[in-house]
């Protein structure tokens, strides 16, 4: 009797911490997202959620479909008619992928940190500034406090403050993937996506955006696109492992990494070691 | 390096160089002729003057019509054939980006419209002045000169704004911009230099072309002061005057070639400064 009373008193109430655990911290969910691109079926079934304030790490090799799915994650499928897409992506009760509601401005729920980075044709000043503007903010003072806090927040600020007027393009490639970062910040995202955001970097530029990271998910959910183990081991909160368009295997980096449940997985972690 | 390899090098290096040169050369022949051969008539009246009674047998007077004329056709036609040109060319790389079908069958279009003889606009134009029951006039040959040149100013400008990386569109996309933001704020200053560029080709092929507005802007030795009045143009006062028998009137010609040349090459570098001088400002 009191084994049974004990197994349920288990069940019931270590259970639902749990799952309201998950319900609090879950971000963005994906139910059932399939991608196809002519005849190839590049995400198939993905059902993930992403927790919030951590760093979702999707791993794999290259081709298996991580940037696809953050690409899908903003509704940047749109640009690549190629691509169908199905399925439901919900950040904070929008459906980005069926929404009525502005994309737009869902999209600033995200900030997009891409592998190269891709600073805009005007000045590092008017580069943070630009999503702030297109918020409607027109206020100079707000704007310019604005464009110093996240200049500040990527470790820019003192590199950059007395040539605020130059050229985006006259910065070193590690200093215009932390101002892309900064413009990202400047319009408030929940989310950052980041597509293999060091792969063009040298080893210090690597280290500082690494070291960034694990600042900012004090504030922002990271989901980071990467099929570098180790930087995978150093950043990670929670790992997807992707191969072949499918999830297989996710969970906590320190279970996943020691103890691989799939062939692929091990097949990926001797490779990568 | 093997001895093959260097003689390779050199003979390859020795005929890029003797092309790029060679061209060079001919060009600055040809300007030098023209210069040499119109020195003689090139004076102040020559660019402040009318003709007078007799000017195309040597009487006095001087191209201010044609000069005029042909600023009005060449800016009238630029402005209409940019209105045209730059939505073209953004819709052309922003809302059809996904579509390649599409954007292959109008740059195919657009490619073959640039092929066009200028005489068959001039054709055209006069078919169209006709039907609209106008006369030969200012307003016909800008309109004419703008059918003719939008398509340079389309695909000059396009070529430039399709090699933008998609990860630029990404990027503003991501930021929250909409389509339309992103064309004009993004795209069109990424590709202000080929714009520029797009601009000046036409602005030269509309102020030289002759046969467009042969029939359709007529010509006159005053300076139009109505859209529908007839107008000279520079290109046909040389026509006019290089078929004359007298040498003072063919000198002539040549001397409105040379101030030709001479305005397109202050337009282009105009153009280039204000190309720089936006690119400088813009960043502030």
């Amino acid at each position: 009797m009191n084994a049974v009373i004990s197994e349920t008193f288990t069940k019931t109430f270590a259970r639902t911490p749990i799952i309201k655990l998950k319900r609090q911290e879950s971000i963005l969910q994906i139910k059932d997202l399939n991608v196809h691109a002519k005849n190839h079926h590049i995400l198939k079934n993905i059902n993930l959620e992403i927790p919030k304030n951590k760093i979702t790490v999707l791993l794999g090799p290259s081709g298996c479909g991580k940037t696809t799915l953050l690409k899908s994650i903003n509704k940047l499928t749109d640009l690549y008619k190629e691509l169908k897409v199905s399925g439901n992506i919900y950040i904070e009760k929008d459906d980005i992928l069926n929404t009525q509601r502005n994309v737009p401005l869902i999209r600033q729920k995200m900030g997009l940190l891409s592998q190269k980075p891709y600073p805009l044709p005007v000045s590092i000043y008017k580069n943070v500034a630009y999503g702030i503007k297109l918020k409607g903010i027109k206020n100079k003072k707000l704007i310019d406090f604005n464009v110093e806090t996240k200049l500040r927040e990527v470790g820019l600020w003192n590199e950059v403050k007395d040539r605020l007027n130059s050229s985006a393009d006259s910065l070193s490639i590690g200093q215009q993937q932390r101002l892309c970062l900064a413009r990202g910040l400047a319009v408030k995202p929940h989310i950052i996506l980041a597509d293999e955001p060091t792969s063009a970097l040298d080893p210090v530029s690597s280290k500082i955006i690494e070291n960034l990271f694990r600042k900012l998910k004090e504030h922002y959910t990271l989901i980071l696109v990467t099929h570098v183990l180790r930087q995978a081991q150093r950043l990670a909160d929670n790992v997807v492992f992707m191969n072949y368009g499918e999830i297989i295997e996710q969970g906590r980096p320190d279970e996943l990494f020691s103890y691989p449940q799939t062939s692929q997985m091990k097949e990926y972690l001797v490779e990568g070691n | 390096m093997n001895k093959q390899k260097e003689i390779e090098e050199l003979f390859f290096k020795f005929l890029s160089g003797f092309a790029t040169y060679s061209l060079i050369a001919i060009l600055g022949f040809i300007i030098i002729i023209i210069f040499v051969k119109g020195f003689g008539a090139l004076s102040l009246d020559m660019i402040i003057k009318t003709p007078k009674g007799g000017y195309y047998y040597g009487g006095e007077g001087g191209v201010l019509n044609a000069i005029v004329g042909s600023l009005y056709i060449a800016f009238g036609a630029t402005f209409i054939a940019i209105l045209i040109g730059i939505p073209a060319a953004l819709y052309i790389n922003v809302h059809l980006v996904r579509y390649k079908r599409i954007q292959n069958t109008i740059r195919y279009f657009l490619d073959a419209l640039w092929g066009i003889p200028s005489i068959v606009y001039g054709a055209f134009g006069f078919t169209l002045m006709l039907f609209l029951g106008m006369n030969a006039s200012l307003l016909a040959g800008i309109i004419t000169v703008a059918f003719l040149i939008t398509p340079i100013i389309i695909r000059t400008f396009d070529e430039v704004l399709s090699t933008i990386p998609k990860g630029l569109h990404e990027a503003s996309l991501a930021l929250g911009s909409t389509r339309t933001e992103m064309a004009f704020k993004v795209m069109f200053k990424q590709g202000f230099s080929g714009f520029i560029t797009a601009v000046l080709l036409a602005f030269g092929r509309g102020i030289g072309d002759a046969a467009s507005i042969l029939f359709t802007a007529g010509y006159t030795d005053l300076i139009p002061t109505h859209l529908d009045e007839p107008a000279a143009t520079l290109p046909l006062a040389i026509f006019f005057q290089l078929s004359s028998p007298i040498p003072e009137v063919r000198e002539r010609a040549y001397a409105a070639a040379a101030i030709l040349t001479i305005i397109i090459l202050i337009i282009s570098l105009t153009a280039r400064g204000f190309s720089k001088k936006y690119s400088k400002s813009n960043l502030k």
